[in-house]
């Protein structure tokens, strides 16, 4: 239905000649457009009503003193529903470990929570399908469960910055809310939300068109295709100081794959993006020394090659 | 009244400040607005998400960025 309604507009009143290069770019910008902001505005809705359920002092209380393993896999689900924005990664991680949740279990849920979410999830099931929506979700979550283990396993508690430790936390005090200011709270949230990113998905869309209608077809098969060994490290170097959300970089990476980049070289992109950032790096550093921030972007930056590399040689 | 707004000073936190300065103004009310950025400060509520509002030292919203009227109904 939105195909039929992006052909009417592009080929019926605007004119331009279905097979021609420019109308058929403007058809897939603005069929995708649609469609991914039916999706994103629908499912942020429900996702947000889900939120409420679970603020950050509620996964707080659910992973102090949790022991390994099971503790990081229930930080890497619990990143995915509980409410994150690189603005609150440092009262966050001082709550987290003041409170005895152990230092790996709090990094799987700093790794899950930005790469995996819903935005990532309706992006990527609108433009690829539910397959490999489910495969960027499941190995999303394992590159947080692993690199959070590995952290663990480093004991660098003293890499954290000395005041992390002294700080006195007030008792975490939860705001009650009620069936109607949880109803307007996911209302605001979603709108917040759609604020924020439309731009990104309107100028990732618009890109991933520009590729789709003009790029050749062959074009990186030639130099990154699944023969060139080095593509996937590439691709997570150039991904980690490039700062977007998943809603800018999904249609370009859309468009890439069509063009013959392997799906695991664009899954390592993608999480390169979504889960380092030099913004992210600078945020952290107020609660880590160097050292341990770059054990974190090092075992982080590792995993995700590694998921590339085991894509490309699956599928 | 005392009304304090934590927040490491991104976007949201801004707002927040400029819906409570309004809340206020269109209230009538007086009260001490105060902005919290050091983490210390903020820590000793407890808050994990910022932006956050506390009133007279009990935090009323956090994370997340409350309208004027939210605000008017709590001060």
């Amino acid at each position: 239905m939105i195909k039929t309604l992006a052909d009417w507009l592009v080929f019926t009143t605007i004119g331009l000649v279905p097979g021609s290069r420019a109308g058929e770019a403007l058809d897939f910008f603005i069929y995708d457009t649609l469609k991914i902001f039916l999706l994103l505005t629908t499912i942020i809705y429900v996702v947000a009503n889900i939120r409420t359920s679970f603020p950050p002092e509620k996964t707080k209380r659910m992973l102090s003193h949790k022991r390994e393993y099971a503790g990081n896999v229930l930080a890497a689900l619990l990143g995915i529903v509980t409410p994150f924005c690189s603005c609150s990664a440092v009262p966050l991680f001082i709550g987290f470990v003041e409170s005895g949740v152990p230092l790996g279990v709090t990094f799987s849920f700093l790794i899950s929570s930005p790469m995996v979410n819903e935005v990532a999830l309706i992006m990527l099931w609108g433009l690829f399908g539910w397959r490999i929506a489910l495969i960027y979700i499941g190995t999303g979550l394992l590159v947080a469960i692993v690199a959070g283990i590995v952290i663990g396993k480093l004991r660098m508690e003293r890499y954290v910055q000395d005041y992390v430790w002294e700080m006195q936390v007030g008792k975490a005090e939860i705001v009650k809310q009620t069936f109607r200011e949880k109803l307007g709270y996911a209302r605001a949230y979603t709108l917040g939300l759609l604020q924020k990113i439309w731009p990104y998905v309107v100028a990732g869309v618009g890109l991933g068109a520009f590729i789709h209608g003009y790029a050749p077809q062959d074009f990186l098969v030639r130099y990154a295709g699944r023969d060139n060994l080095f593509a996937v490290p590439l691709a997570v170097l150039i991904g980690v100081p490039l700062y977007s959300n998943a809603a800018g970089v999904i249609p370009i990476v859309q468009a890439l794959m069509e063009k013959g980049l392997p799906i695991g070289t664009c899954l390592a992109f993608m999480m390169a993006i979504t889960a380092l950032s030099l913004p992210e790096a600078i945020i952290l550093k107020n609660v880590l020394k160097n050292r341990l921030l770059a054990v974190f972007f090092g075992i982080v930056a590792t995993a995700i090659v590694c998921v590339g590399y085991l894509f490309n040689a699956l599928l | 009244m005392k009304i304090e707004v934590l927040g490491t000073g991104c976007s949201k936190c801004k707002t927040l400040y400029e819906n409570t300065r309004k809340a206020l103004e269109e209230s009538g009310k007086t009260a001490e607005l105060v902005k919290v950025e050091d983490i210390p400060s903020i820590m000793k509520y407890g808050v994990m998400g910022t932006p956050a509002l506390v009133v007279d030292g009990r935090v009323v919203f956090s994370g997340k960025t409350a309208s004027v009227a939210e605000i008017m109904g709590v001060i």
